[in-house]
């Protein structure tokens, strides 16, 4: 494994081995591609629920949801998390990828199985939703399209494990490794166990699709499910705060407060994280009262926590960083005097403020047993997940494009002006698309549904004019989205197509080790002494208060329904 | 130095935790133990909790004891399809079938007397949804849950189909009567 080289990025000092850079370049290409299929898509649904325009026909829809489903929550956000992966590892150890031409053969059995599921769903009988849960069966490609795709996932990360272990042997590296890679680290423990769920029950549906199994339980299918489901949906929750440290290591020189506080969350994530997939099934029958407390509150819980620690340790990083540049005045200043022009920075503030206010807070709604029931299966629960998956996770990876396009793919960005808006544009119109989604959802208007209206009907519900106006303010709100979004791919696109060439930089045939990382005074004085970031307390504390207000409001509702036991 | 490089000491474990940090940790985790004991104490003291009442069924079997109840405590029917409207009396078990795609039959209670219900689904998963007082609860195929309700209001109640169960699934939509 001796043709390699090795570049120095002129630009940031990191350093890209040809084949690592190579398959990241490819991975974080098609993720894009799938995430401007994904788009288009939804316009679809975008246009369709809004009630006014209601423009596709309901079959046509249903196909239009499942691929937008699968398209984006899947295929766009893991290929890219397969390129964080290579880079976490084979970049931010400076160390050779393992095995290559493996890492080349799961990219092709990802990208066949996204082929394949997709073209199982725009053949038109496989509109099953993203669950797909049986007895409602799709097409066998459908499953055979996401089996080979999750065992391409499986392999990159065995690939990824592997550049660890490289790292290690060849010395590139002392000590520990950094909190990024620790990050990913955790990220890939979690696709490990994910993938092995999905495994288990989508290799029997798949048998059953064929016919060579006669049933698949119903509940079981559910239950198994969404330990995949679920948890595919916590290694973006791991990978992009991994992104979020990494962001703020490269826009501030941000070192994390504490390094035992942060890597014990992320333990956090391994040890609690998939037990909370328990809350998809709180409203479902024969699982006992017990089960269902000890999961989504013993163990949720502590992933909550985990995730609590994140929100406050990251910005809390850049408080610490730039206090240290001299921002020092008032609980704020570090913040007015932050790069806000910088979309990378930008894109990921917006993206930790909207995950944790709008998706975590709903997160724990829809996770208590008993609040559960005012929420299950209304549009709330997409509200609640754009909020965690688009405002979390993809404006994150759309933020750190922007770092990467002239550090991974060396061109200049095009249209720099308009890189620098689209982080609001798209964070603050998914900020609002997903406010009044789960509006319509609090009013009990459902989710995956064509027509609220129940046109022609004998027994149609009318639902209140509120609800038809949130679903208005839906469709209008997601169009701005995906308009937001477009203008990502198109700079992203353009400037990989006619962005001007950068220089490669230096290329060596052997890595340069990682120079020890000495102690320096920082290090030993950011400890408990301080109250070394009091502005991201003061947010954290309007943060728990507005949790804590909405959190007894739901309770408030709840107790005005019909009696249940 | 930074998140994207190895921690300054090999032990990160060792690595001084600051105050702001501590302070929020301790706070985080007792909220996250007064939201645990909500979702406790709700089972003791409060009156919305699901039941977890489960057994196995068939569309044969479950079909049957509905039918049974239709036949006895029919009041009168609705609609084109004539879709008869039970009305059990107050304490009885009460059915309903969800298939595709419609909820059978209309169901008439009275307010502020307590019932227990019935639910399976004949095919697919389906949803209750009871609007426009906003419960809702998964129908999955086979399991036959019995969940004890006690309405507290008066009026005329939908059952919307709110799991996705096939191309007509938006046609998919119930009554329930309270007086």
């Amino acid at each position: 494994m001796a043709n390699t080289s090795y570049r120095t990025c002129p630009r940031s000092g990191l350093q890209f081995e040809a084949h690592a850079e190579k398959l990241m370049i490819a991975n974080a290409v098609t993720a894009v591609v799938f995430l401007l299929i994904g788009g288009i898509l939804a316009i679809g649904i975008a246009l369709t629920r809004w009630p006014a325009i209601h423009w596709l026909q309901a079959d046509t829809f249903y196909m239009v949801l499942t691929a937008h489903g699968i398209d984006m929550l899947i295929f766009w956000i893991i290929f890219f998390e397969i390129a964080i992966l290579y880079f976490c590892s084979s970049t931010l150890l400076r160390c050779r990828i393992a095995t290559p031409n493996i890492a080349w053969a799961a990219f092709a059995l990802m990208l066949i199985g996204a082929v394949m599921n997709n073209l199982a769903v725009f053949d038109g009988g496989s509109s099953v939703m993203m669950t797909s849960y049986v007895p409602m069966m799709a097409a066998p490609s459908f499953y055979a399209g996401l089996i080979l795709f999750a065992v391409g996932a499986l392999i990159a990360c065995f690939v990824f494990f592997g550049t660890l272990v490289i790292a290690k042997r060849d010395k590139t590296y002392q000590g520990s490794v950094p909190l990024v890679t620790f990050g990913a680290i955790t990220a890939a423990i979690i696709a490990v166990f994910t993938i092995a769920s999905g495994a288990i029950i989508l290799i029997p549906t798949y048998l059953m699709a064929i016919g060579w199994v006669k049933e698949v339980d119903p509940l079981i299918y559910r239950t198994i499910w969404w330990a995949f489901g679920h948890s595919s949906q916590q290694i973006n929750v791991a990978a992009h705060i991994s992104v979020w440290y990494l962001v703020a290591a490269v826009a501030f020189g941000a070192k994390p407060m504490s390094e035992r506080v942060s890597r014990s969350a992320f333990l956090l994530y391994i040890l609690f994280l998939q037990l909370a997939s328990a809350h998809h099934l709180l409203a479902d029958p024969g699982l006992s009262t017990g089960w269902k407390v000890v999961n989504t509150s013993y163990f949720m819980y502590f992933a909550v926590l985990a995730s609590m620690i994140h929100g406050l340790t990251i910005p809390g990083a850049m408080e610490v960083a730039q206090r240290q540049k001299g921002f020092t005045k008032g609980l704020f200043e570090w913040l007015r005097k932050a790069p806000w022009s910088n979309p990378t920075f930008s894109g990921v503030f917006i993206s930790i403020i909207g995950f944790g206010f709008l998706g975590g807070i709903s997160g724990v709604m829809m996770g208590t047993e008993q609040l559960n029931m005012i929420i299950h299966n209304t549009i709330y629960v997409p509200g609640h997940f754009h909020a965690t998956v688009v405002v979390g996770t993809t404006l994150t990876f759309m933020a750190l494009t922007y770092y990467l396009i002239p550090v991974l793919f060396r061109r200049e960005m095009i249209l720099p002006k308009l890189a620098q808006w689209q982080p609001y544009l798209f964070g603050f119109s998914m900020y609002f698309f997903c406010l009044v989604m789960m509006g319509a959802g609090t009013l009990g208007v459902s989710r995956r549904h064509w027509d609220m209206a129940f046109q022609g009907h004998a027994l149609a519900y009318e639902w209140p004019g509120a609800a038809y106006l949130m679903m208005g303010l839906v469709g209008i709100a997601g169009i701005a989205a995906i308009v937001s979004g477009g203008f990502y791919i198109l700079i992203t696109v353009g400037s990989l197509l006619f962005g001007k060439r950068l220089d490669t930089g230096n290329v060596s045939p052997k890595f340069t080790p990682i120079p020890r990382t000495a102690p320096t005074v920082a290090v030993q004085t950011t400890g408990s002494m301080g109250f070394a970031a009091p502005g991201t307390f003061s947010l954290a504390m309007v943060f728990l208060l507005a949790f804590i207000l909405y959190y007894f409001i739901n309770w408030k509702y709840l107790s005005t329904l019909w009696g249940l036991s | 130095m930074s998140a994207i490089l190895p921690p300054a000491e090999r032990l990160w474990y060792r690595h001084p935790i600051d105050r702001v940090e501590g302070t929020w940790i301790a706070i985080a985790l007792i909220w996250c133990l007064v939201m645990f004991a909500m979702m406790v104490g709700w089972h003791v003291w409060g009156k919305q909790n699901l039941s977890t009442e489960t057994y196995r069924t068939t569309p044969e079997k479950f079909t049957a004891k509905a039918q049974a109840v239709v036949d006895k405590y029919t009041v009168r029917t609705e609609t084109a399809d004539n879709t008869p409207v039970v009305a059990p009396p107050p304490g009885s078990d009460v059915y309903m079938i969800a298939r595709l795609w419609s909820f059978w039959p209309i169901i008439e209670l009275e307010k502020g007397k307590t019932y227990k219900l019935h639910l399976t689904s004949l095919d697919y998963n389906h949803g209750f949804s009871l609007q426009p007082a906003n419960i809702n609860i998964q129908i999955v195929p086979g399991f036959e849950h019995v969940i004890t309700v006690t309405p507290n209001q008066a009026g005329t109640y939908s059952v919307v189909c709110n799991e996705f169960c096939g191309i007509n699934h938006h046609t998919m939509v119930g009554r329930l009567y309270v007086k």
